[in-house]
């Protein structure tokens, strides 16, 4: 019997289609070939998977509620639920992949962890799981990030972390992943680096993409018991570097029927100058590891992208989310920081919940898909918006 | 003859290889900076292509690169400089930079530049072993250009025989590890590695390079090798010596090779 291949599947060189593989420097070689080697093998023993399903349900707070949201159905004349991804510990679905990623490092051997973050979320995620583990913790953020971001510097000081200022080009995301990149070359023996996105070199992007897959893996039981269907008419969630859409979309990939809409950052608008919309605006090249799209001069500098949500700052995507779009699997929009303003507190008014900025562009994308009445829509809430008080209060129009 | 492997023919201690970044202090150094490094008696040029995300580099070559694209400098204002380099540079120059300029300039429009001004190979950091056999050995031969590969002290003694195997020209020998301008000065436990790849017998000549900054370094890293690269420790003299820049190359260099 002929198998029929999926259509969304990394190979073994680390590509999904013409996207992925791990352009990396010789001196990182031997760190990217232990984890290729090991990551299927360690993730898929038993060992491993208990303590992974152990810490994810009494550490983390899975399952997290997928919640019927009455109001907004009610008012967009469709069955929409929200994952609340917004209700892990520490605010996020970042977790999942530390969780995964600091049982992995232990398995490895590992004494060290290093990791980047931009508006701190997965660096408050890293130090959260590195204190619970005992390992020393270093992070590098951009300097200007971390001034934006200061509750979250404060926060992974009290975890116990460093957090070291990024301080070169832009001084953000794209440059503390630079300098989590360039301290691992310097520290290449004890040390593992997490990555938070599902970006970097082959295996990180499907690696990550898998402890993220926890989320739809619940979305197919919880709507099963609540639709009587383990599949939705459309899953939504944002896009920066991709994980939590990753993870809300990897049981779903290959399911046809199932919409999967990704919603990027168009800031101040895609074609303004200041906008983080990778798809509209990159083009195939190398970032961080791997070939995906890219914002980017003629001259094959990267460019420097724009949203009011740090988390989608990032002028890169990760190269399954290249895929998704260069294939057609996934539809792909982009809402402005204005009206993702908007949406987020639409959001808190209408359900009682305070999304993260990055959450509230796929909320606003509901304004921008055509659907059936009574279709069954999945937003995955991927954080809370208490990190970005300080944003809401600035924009101030509530 | 490719003039790298012409010069490992006739010389095979104490090559002096010398890296500058295009662009850098000043938009038009480019040629200038080349001919003190030829007139200094260095062996080999290699010249940086400015990037925005060189993760391989330290702080020194990431202040250079960024002030070189600030400055203006692009690849094809790159090759503009280097048009008529062979008319009074006769030592072999090689490029150093990152995947990403030379895929959206175009891998054989690249090449074929590389072949019409003189260049004589490449140095890739982020181009991987496996990804050169695949993707591009062929067109980079095709155009005589000689590809470097770099080993690290945690390479495996199976991938520096791969990797020596599918070298033609030079093993750039990273020192320690770290990116470049790291650390300087070297250790006991640096010195074993380079004896333990030394005692392999190559094929293809090593070069040392990261770490190396003056005329004791260089020394000792010759002692170990056929040579060493200076890279950081040079972009830092042409950082402090906006005037008399050539007098300046050449009293370093003379320096070190002393």
């Amino acid at each position: 019997m002929n198998m029929v291949k999926p259509l969304i599947q990394v190979d073994e060189k680390g590509f999904y289609g013409k996207f992925g593989g791990a352009y990396i420097p010789e001196m990182l070689h031997p760190n990217i070939e232990e984890l290729r080697e090991n990551y299927e093998s360690i993730t898929a023993s038993q060992s491993f998977q208990k303590e992974f399903k152990s810490l994810l349900k009494d550490f983390v707070g899975r399952p997290t509620p997928l919640y019927f949201a009455s109001r907004l159905s009610e008012q967009y004349q469709a069955k929409i639920y929200l994952k609340r991804e917004d209700l892990c510990h520490t605010g996020a679905h970042k977790v999942n992949n530390t969780v995964g990623q600091i049982i992995l490092a232990k398995k490895l051997g590992k004494k060290r962890i290093i990791a980047e973050t931009g508006a701190g979320q997965h660096g408050v995620a890293t130090a959260t799981v590195c204190a619970l583990m005992g390992m020393d913790c270093t992070v590098y953020m951009g300097e200007l990030d971390m001034a934006r971001q200061k509750p979250n510097v404060e926060r992974m000081r009290i975890l116990g972390a460093k957090v070291v200022p990024a301080t070169s080009g832009s001084k953000t995301l794209k440059d503390a992943t630079n300098e989590a990149m360039r301290q691992w070359i310097n520290n290449p023996v004890d040390t593992h680096y997490i990555i938070g996105s599902v970006v970097g070199p082959h295996p990180y992007p499907e690696m990550v993409a898998r402890f993220q897959s926890v989320i739809s893996e619940e979305i197919k039981w919880q709507l099963k018991s609540k639709e009587g269907t383990e599949n939705p008419d459309i899953v939504m969630a944002c896009v920066g570097g991709g994980s939590n859409a990753a993870g809300a979309f990897y049981h779903y990939y290959n399911l046809d029927q199932v919409r999967l809409i990704a919603v990027e950052a168009a800031g101040l608008g895609i074609h303004s100058g200041k906008s983080a919309a990778t798809t509209a605006l990159g083009t195939p090249g190398i970032l961080h590891g791997s070939k995906t799209l890219l914002m980017q001069t003629e001259d094959g500098q990267v460019t420097e992208p724009h949203s009011i949500s740090a988390g989608l700052d990032y002028p890169g995507i990760g190269p399954v989310h290249a895929h998704l779009f260069d294939t057609g699997r996934a539809e792909f929009l982009a809402v402005e920081d204005e009206d993702a303003m908007k949406a987020g507190i639409a959001l808190s008014r209408t359900e009682g919940i305070i999304p993260a900025i990055e959450t509230a562009h796929a909320i606003h994308a509901l304004n921008m898909i055509e659907y059936k009445t009574d279709d069954i829509i999945v937003i995955n809430l991927s954080g809370r918006g208490d990190k970005d008080l300080d944003t809401y209060i600035k924009w101030g129009g509530y | 003859m490719n003039r790298i492997n012409n010069l490992f023919h006739t010389k095979n201690e104490r090559v002096l290889s010398i890296y500058f970044t295009a662009g850098y202090p000043k938009l038009e150094d480019t040629l200038g900076i080349m001919e003190a490094i030829e007139e200094a008696g260095a062996d080999i040029i290699e010249i940086g292509i400015p990037y925005s995300d060189p993760i391989a580099d330290g702080p020194t070559i990431q202040e250079s690169n960024l002030i070189a694209l600030e400055n203006g400098m692009s690849m094809k204002m790159l090759f503009g400089q280097l048009k008529d380099m062979r008319s009074t540079i006769h030592i072999p120059v090689v490029l150093m930079g990152y995947l990403n300029p030379i895929i959206q300039f175009g891998v054989e429009e690249f090449c074929a530049k590389c072949k019409e001004v003189g260049v004589d190979g490449l140095i890739l950091p982020d181009l991987p072993m496996q990804q050169f056999l695949d993707e591009y050995k062929e067109i980079f031969e095709s155009h005589g250009l000689r590809n470097i590969f770099l080993i690290s002290p945690q390479t495996s003694e199976k991938r520096i025989r791969e990797i020596d195997l599918y070298s033609n020209g030079f093993i750039y020998m990273v020192s320690s590890h770290s990116i470049t301008g790291a650390k300087s000065g070297i250790t006991e436990e640096q010195i074993s590695y380079f004896e333990r790849v030394k005692a392999m017998d190559l094929k293809n000549p090593r070069l040392i390079g990261f770490g190396i900054s003056d005329q004791e370094t260089f020394q000792k890293a010759s002692q170990y090798s056929h040579g060493a690269i200076i890279g950081s420790a040079f972009i830092k003299i042409l950082g402090q010596t906006p005037e008399n820049q050539k007098e300046a190359i050449v009293a370093y260099l003379k320096k070190v090779k002393n």
